[in-house]
């Protein structure tokens, strides 16, 4: 299951990460490497099997919270890890719509 | 270091407890110890990323404090302790050893954190890991490698190899960790310390930097089943903050923990002696439940037929899952910003690809392709099909078997860089322990004693039935009655005897 | 015209916030306004560690919703994952539900021209809403980003595209928003955004059978911005269409100084949003107990309450359907209509000062009934003074302006202002006699056939009582006394 440089490419947009060519090409080598050993999951039949998507059996957690305001940082500590911050506004390079 | 503090860094965490209420050592000499251990061998092993001297005597002082009016708060009054850089600590940088995190400062508190600070133990750093907890060798940290105190050219295992090898090293009598696919158990017999990853549930992830969702789980390290024991029932419970987490009541872990193995049905799991495990490991496996057998206890064989695809199935589900909880590593409200990026998509591109470390990028990528569509059902969604049926495997062995038995990893620790350039082959270490991840059950590792040829120390692991971490600690207890603690950290013992 | 040949088919998709205390994942207040980023936490900032806490709350307005729009409601439904990235999202994922929403099916009935039509809806599922983006928050303009809105919880309910005119649109609109209102799980206001519409158009060929591609129109806040959108774009694809290309499938943004829909696609592919069932929540379960108290708590509706005015209450279509559209109005109007009287007379006086002067005064003061001073009790009252003859019509209407202004009690306010009018007979008959005694000119032409001066005589009568006297009683004495 070869990953072609393309989709290393497209997967990179997906997910927001600049690799240089050298990554690609290493990361292409890598994964397909990996996808490989996982193809052998779809010699399995699984026919009528539920996905396990949660790992906590059903009746095992506690009711639902109740809707009561609970107070909330203040925006000096919201902001305590911001980068960059213009009042109480978090600052982000200018976004184009 | 002085023999009086070398005496005290011996001790173990319940040990220190007793001396604490029998004034026999106050906290501050045994946090003080610590402190002085750390420095006289973290230089070489590398455990801790961050010491905080000033706030543990802070803390030290307080639990002198409530000691001498009588009012000890709990038997971890006192105690000095250590945490993975994964758990939030409030006001103390927090990294997940990434630079995408360097910097940040947590203005809040992991509820295990919390609640050992409530008991009183005392914090006194935050240890080396891999990066967001992948990897399975500690190399993959982005500040600095950890080495194995048995053997400093070796690894300590990962992700909680700071967490392994600070408690081995006796910096710290007992530490937290995380294991989403063998992550306490790998380190723990690695670095001959007892390591448990408890049933998925039976302890909050609140401020717990996640990894992957559905696996990750905090777990004790420490010297001696009965320690590790004591540290699990001090942070396991339900936490209104984790909607994950398990409503039922904590057993009394101590409680049943010298009941022996007479009686105990062990699983011995017929693919997991199939070959492709070291001959020295398997032998010192075998003499453990040999051992069992004499103490009564009967050995079963049982079937995991689906053990095999437990690395591509959590490969792709744990990817999938990370790729989507280290999105918010975008550099907008914490950790690295891409300052010189222009424009705001290239901010979140530039912060991300100097803040991620190679590990991390890879899952990243697996994971989104996991999910990306087209894809989604070949890979995700039957991965989750696999996963089910991994759990029936240890669903159906656990009617006829009271506990599963069998190595913890195929081979002991392994040399730094010997698996670095190879991402599948460091992946392939976790082959036993990340099939109980996957099916969301207690796993824990207890020393069975030393390589014949490396002298290096090899754990047994056990996998219980969810919830029943009395039963694993029980049986490790029983093992650990016959063959005793893990062997000293020889590679520090030159350490030792060094200025005071 | 072209236009002509087609049909344009409709469907909605609306975002309604919840009127819940906290947001749905963390305990931060829901009130708007506030300066940035002082409603937040770790949890809705998206910090590394948190975790989300659904609140209880949410789950029951879904299900109220949904059965007051005739939805199945799912005994289990899951939270996913929608994962991209942008400022307003913290965790560069949005929870939501994918495959398995909350509510599936439902109706909302409207009427256009006097017909009734059904419009389906497709499902109505929750999630959290994302925070907001500022343009130019500083000298080098830069973007801000303020979280304060970020895990509001949210309602988004999918119509069926059944919809074939912006009329239709308008009216289900109005009447889902409406139901809403009454429901008290929203506020229905769409210009400050927290009652949202998306708008998914397409086109096709009258008599054709298969429906077109369609294009989602975003940031209509306004009916009349909705129907400029849905108009434009109409023509849009028709000349498309009619130039023999295809409609691109694709999300447009309407300008709302240009009137125009423009495309919000950049040169990158369209969003893979790798939707997965969110780890962090098990699966919401809704249990038959909870189904059945919603159910029994359910308010009546307004085409109910509408349909109960016209039937039970003699009210006109349009006066009852004034009165059902805001469900404070019909609130007010119920408890009033039950302090003063029963029966159609009675409800017909109630609904006429209700949708005519307390509309333009709440018109002007730009309040609802909940913040009016006058009362239903208040309105009762006015209303029993005026059947006493203690006040006429005039009267009435100073009193009402009066309490709506004070909150005063309409006695005190009668008294105060001197507004008692005078009923006594034997204390008008003194005025009436002067006047005709004064008016013997009017009084021959009267008693010779100009009957229209009784209106002159009257006037004179409440002229000498400083307009106190009862207009009935004068008209009843002056009768009685000129034609003898």
């Amino acid at each position: 299951m070869a990953l072609s440089l393309e989709e290393v490419r497209r997967i990179a947009q997906l997910a927001r990460l600049r690799l240089g060519p050298e990554e690609e090409s290493r990361l292409a080598v890598q994964l397909s490497a990996i996808l490989e050993h996982v193809a052998e999951l779809s010699t399995l039949d699984v026919t009528g099997v539920e996905p396990m998507t949660h790992a906590l059996a059903a009746g095992e957690g506690a009711p639902l919270r109740e809707d009561v305001v609970q107070p909330s940082l203040a925006p000096d500590v919201a902001l305590g890890n911001a980068p960059a911050r213009e009042g109480t506004w978090f600052k982000v390079p200018r976004i184009i719509e | 270091m002085t023999a009086a503090n070398e005496a005290l860094t011996a001790l173990g965490l319940r040990e220190m407890g007793e001396r604490l209420a029998r004034r026999a050592a106050s906290s501050r000499e045994l946090v003080d110890a610590s402190l002085a251990r750390i420095a006289a061998t973290d230089a070489a092993v590398g455990a801790f990323l961050k010491v905080v001297p000033e706030r543990a005597r802070a803390r030290a002082a307080e639990a002198d404090a409530r000691i001498s009016r009588g009012e000890r708060r709990s038997p971890l009054d006192g105690v000095p302790i250590a945490v993975k850089d994964l758990f939030l600590t409030k006001g103390v940088e927090t990294t997940a050893a990434s630079r995408i995190l360097e910097g940040f400062v947590p203005p809040f508190d992991a509820t295990v954190v919390e609640r050992l600070e409530a008991a009183g133990a005392v914090v006194v750093g935050k240890l080396n890991m891999d990066e967001f907890a992948m990897g399975s060798s500690n190399e993959n940290s982005a500040f600095k490698p950890c080495r194995n105190p048995h053997d400093l050219s070796r690894t300590p295992g990962g992700s909680s190899g700071g967490s392994a090898a600070a408690v081995a090293a006796r910096q710290v009598p007992a530490s937290l960790g995380t294991d989403t696919g063998g992550s306490i158990r790998l380190p723990a017999s690695f670095c001959g310390v007892v390591g448990v990853k408890p049933t998925y549930g039976r302890v909050s992830r609140y401020g717990v930097i996640a990894f992957a969702s559905s696996l990750d789980q905090v777990g004790p390290i420490a010297r001696s089943v009965e320690d590790a024991a004591m540290l699990l029932g001090a942070i396991a419970g339900h936490d209104p903050r984790d909607m994950t987490s398990s409503t039922r009541p904590v057993d009394d872990y101590l409680a049943s923990l010298e009941q022996g193995a007479k009686g105990l049905r062990i699983g011995v799991p017929r693919e997991w002696f199939q070959g492709g495990v070291d001959a020295g490991v398997e032998r010192l496996v075998r003499d453990a439940l040999a051992r069992y057998e004499k103490e009564g206890a009967r050995l079963v064989e049982v079937s995991l037929p689906h053990t095999r695809y437990g690395i591509g199935a959590y490969y792709l589900i744990a990817t999938a899952e990370a790729s989507s909880n280290l999105a918010r590593y975008d550099g907008v409200r914490f950790g690295l910003r891409a300052a010189d990026a222009r424009g705001l998509k290239e901010t979140y591109s530039e912060t991300r690809e100097r803040g991620f470390g190679p590990e991390p990028k890879r899952r990243i990528m697996l994971g989104t392709y996991a999910l990306s569509a087209g894809y989604y059902d070949a890979y995700y969604l039957r991965a989750q099909k696999v996963r089910t049926l991994i759990r029936r495997d240890f669903d159906q062995a656990f009617a006829k078997v009271d506990v599963i038995a069998g190595p913890v990893a195929p081979t002991c620790a392994f040399r730094l860089g010997e698996r670095t350039a190879d991402p599948l082959q460091m992946y392939l270490a976790d082959i036993f322990t990340i099939t109980c991840n996957l099916a969301a059950l207690p796993g824990m590792s207890v020393p069975c004693g030393v390589h014949a040829e490396t002298r290096l120390p090899v754990g047994l692991q056990l996998v219980g039935r969810p919830f029943d971490e009395a039963t694993l600690l029980r049986t490790a207890r029983a093992l650990e009655r016959e063959v005793g603690p893990g062997p000293e950290p020889a590679a520090l013992t030159s350490a030792r005897g060094g200025a005071a | 015209m072209p236009v002509q040949d087609f049909q344009v088919v409709l469907g909605l998709e609306v975002h309604a916030q919840l009127l819940t205390r906290s947001k749905i994942f963390c305990g931060c207040s829901t009130a708007f306004g506030g300066e940035p980023n002082t409603h937040t936490c770790p949890v809705c900032l998206g910090m590394p560690g948190v975790l989300p806490l659904l609140n209880r709350q949410v789950v029951e307005f879904a299900v109220r919703t949904g059965l007051a729009l005739g939805c199945a409601i799912q005994p289990k439904s899951v939270w996913a994952r929608k994962n991209y990235f942008y400022p307003d999202l913290p965790k560069g994922y949005q929870i939501s539900q994918y495959e398995a929403p909350i509510c599936l099916g439902g109706t909302v009935t409207i009427v256009v021209d006097g017909q009734e039509k059904r419009i389906r809806l497709t499902r109505i599922h929750m999630e959290e809403d994302a925070g907001k983006n500022v343009h130019d928050v500083s000298a080098d303009g830069a973007s801000g980003v303020d979280l304060n809105r970020a895990g509001v919880p949210l309602m988004e309910l999918v119509s069926e595209p059944d919809l074939r005119s912006v009329e239709e649109a308008v009216e289900y609109l109005k009447e889902l928003r409406a139901i809403l209102v009454c429901l008290g799980v929203n506020d229905g206001n769409l210009e400050e955004g927290s009652f949202r519409c998306d708008a998914n158009v397409s086109i096709m060929r009258k008599g054709a059978t298969e429906y077109g591609t369609r294009c989602e129109i975003k940031n209509m806040n306004s009916f009349r911005f909705l129907k400029q959108a849905v108009d434009y774009e109409v023509r849009r694809q028709v000349e498309i269409v009619e130039a023999g290309g295809k409609v691109m499938q694709e999300t447009r943004l309407f300008d709302t100084v240009r009137g125009e829909t423009r495309s919000m696609r950049s040169k990158e592919e369209a969003h893979d949003y790798r939707y997965f069932p969110e780890p962090d929540l098990p699966p919401v379960i809704v249990e038959p107990s909870l189904v059945e108290r919603a159910r029994a708590a359910l308010p009546e509706l307004p085409r109910a309450r509408a349909a109960r005015y016209q039937q039970a209450l003699g009210l006109s279509p349009y006066d009852a359907g004034l009165l059902v559209s805001d469900g404070a109005v019909a609130g007010f109007f119920d408890a009033a209509l039950a302090a003063y009287g029963k029966g159609p007379e009675a409800a017909k006086k109630v609904a006429n000062w209700l949708t005519g002067d307390l509309a333009r005064l709440a018109n002007e003061a730009g309040t609802g009934p909940v913040a009016w001073r006058l009362t239903p009790a208040h309105l009762a009252g006015i209303l029993k003074l005026v059947d006493a003859g203690t006040i006429g019509g005039p009267g009435a209407k100073q009193v009402v302006e009066e309490v709506f202004r004070t909150g005063a009690a309409p006695d005190a306010v009668v008294q105060a202002k001197g507004l008692a009018q005078v009923s006594d007979e034997s204390a008008i008959e003194a005025a009436v006699d002067r006047v005709l005694a004064a008016s013997a000119a009017e009084v021959e032409r009267f008693r010779g056939g100009n009957t229209k001066l009784m209106g002159f005589f009257v006037g004179q009568v409440m002229k000498e009582t400083k307009g106190k006297a009862n207009p009935a009683v004068v008209n009843a004495l002056l009768k009685r006394k000129l034609e003898g």
